[in-house]
């Protein structure tokens, strides 16, 4: 399973890159594979105050809806709007075209988020 | 807390690398290579499912049709030996408990397969219904079954037969016959769940593993992809079959779903519901399943999303997909009559929106 080196990780399987003042947000590798082909998302509109933990997108495979927690809390600045026309970037990139969202975080050291190598260890081997 | 059941192909799956669920208290393939390519790959070539959790259930002795006659919704009275029928056993209020394919192999000795969540609670109802000569077999995990379905079926079983020198031919649809498939004693009947031209094969459990591996050598060159419960849902659904548990349920009539077809009023003899579905036949039942479009680019239809014409709520959706086939959503959804008819915009409501979707018919998928 590929979990790279430069992110920070959430337990519900989110990924979250952090630049300047600017985090993106993304699902890893295992849930996309475990969602399989991805056919919609829905994204939150830019503007949106988010806590911790709330949810904020929906991915949809044939098989089911699943909820998508914000890593950390702030305002979403940008949507990744090439995924309504191709929601399967979710599954072909998901560390790079296939991100879901940008933020500003409220706190400049997010809190409560694993390492790659403490996320790699709570997925099955 | 109960065992999960063990499918008798449960190491081909393993072999196969499968991803397995919990499903109706077995432990079952949800994908292999993929949900989207499994389905394609029976609507273009073909697709085998493992489904020995389907009930499979015998029904033997001179009263056995006398007491399937008393119990079932379809008249069994009219198949003959190696035909078969879809039908239902009924509650006394009309409600489905079960729907189920009832295969005549002799005047004393019938085949139902039922459902893996109904198995126990049918096979209850057949051995304490007042009957006379007639002995009901085949507990959850006695037998193995497997389908075989797309275009390229007829092909692959073919090409399986052509060393036999006993020149098998497959049966014509809806019907059933014993035949041997590599070395294996099986009955094969040709039914499914998917739309598609195909066979529905039963066998014991020894011999389940045996003609899985055949039949998968057999179909490689075809494009034959070993199929999960994930596109064996998204095909039923497209050829607008319903699932028990959500298209079907004790409060649910036939006539409700749009299975009237297969209730059979016009004979003499009772049998459970009936009175409650003369009546919805004549007076029209409170409720009717419409088959529902959407666009694509829109959220897909789910199971349980209410269902709005204006403001009004009008139903209840009983089974969405995203349709791999037509790349939109479609659904079944149990509508309050008067039915709005084909092609009235009708909206659904998810996470708190709006979608548009327009009724349509049942079957999504033009017919073979």
């Amino acid at each position: 399973m590929n979990t790279p080196n430069d992110l920070l990780y959430a337990k519900t399987h989110e990924w979250l890159r952090l630049e300047k003042d600017s985090a993106t947000v993304g699902i890893t590798d295992h849930a996309q594979r475990e969602l399989s082909d991805v056919v919609y998302v829905e994204i939150p509109k830019p503007g949106r105050k988010v806590t911790a933990g709330e949810v904020v997108a929906t991915v949809e495979s044939v098989k089911a809806a699943s909820d998508i927690y914000a890593p950390v809390g702030g305002e979403i600045t940008e949507a990744n709007t090439a995924l309504s026309s191709d929601p399967g970037l979710v599954n072909r990139e998901p560390y790079g075209q296939g991100w879901l969202f940008r933020l500003k975080p409220d706190q400049p050291k997010p809190a409560g988020l694993l390492s790659p190598s403490d996320y790699g260890a709570t997925l099955p081997h | 807390m109960s065992l999960m059941m063990e499918s008798p192909l449960a190491s081909c799956h393993r072999t196969l690398k499968a991803r397995m669920i919990p499903f109706a208290g077995w432990n079952l393939p949800v994908e292999y290579s993929g949900l989207i390519s499994e389905h394609k790959a029976t609507r273009q070539a073909a697709g085998l499912f493992d489904i020995s959790h389907m009930g499979q259930i015998r029904a033997h002795g001179k009263g056995a049709l006398p007491a399937l006659e008393t119990l079932l919704a379809n008249d069994p009275a009219k198949l003959r030996d190696g035909e078969g029928q879809y039908t239902f056993l009924l509650n006394d209020q009309g409600g489905v408990i079960d729907d189920l394919f009832l295969y005549r192999l002799a005047y004393d000795d019938f085949l139902l397969v039922v459902n893996a969540s109904r198995h126990a609670e049918d096979l209850h109802m057949l051995t304490n219904s007042p009957k006379q000569d007639v002995s009901f077999r085949g507990s959850p995990g006695s037998s193995a079954g497997m389908a075989l379905q797309g275009p390229k079926s007829v092909a692959i079983l073919s090409a399986l037969w052509k060393a036999d020198p006993t020149h098998p031919v497959p049966p014509k649809r809806n019907h059933i016959a014993k035949c041997r498939i590599a070395s294996q004693e099986a009955l094969i009947a040709a039914t499914g769940y998917t739309g598609e031209d195909g066979f529905e094969i039963f066998t014991d459990l020894s011999a389940g593993p045996v003609i899985w591996n055949a039949l998968l050598e057999a179909g490689k060159t075809d494009g034959l992809l070993p199929c999960g419960l994930g596109s064996r849902d998204s095909l039923r659904l497209e050829a607008g079959f319903p699932l028990n548990g959500q298209d079907l349920s004790p409060e649910i009539t036939p006539m409700e779903a749009g299975l009237g077809f297969f209730v059979d009023l016009n004979r003499p003899r009772s049998f459970p519901g009936r009175l409650v579905l003369e009546a919805q036949k004549k007076n029209g039942a409170p409720r009717t399943c419409v088959g529902l479009k959407g666009q694509p680019g829109q959220p897909p239809p789910r199971h349980d999303y209410p269902v709005f014409q204006g403001d009004k709520k009008i139903g209840v959706i009983t089974s969405g997909v995203p349709s791999p086939t037509l790349g939109h959503g479609i659904a079944l959804a149990l509508i309050t009559t008067p039915i709005p008819p084909c092609g009235q915009d009708l909206e659904f409501e998810v996470r708190g929106r709006r979608v548009p979707v327009k009724v349509s018919p049942r079957r999504f998928i033009p017919k073979k």
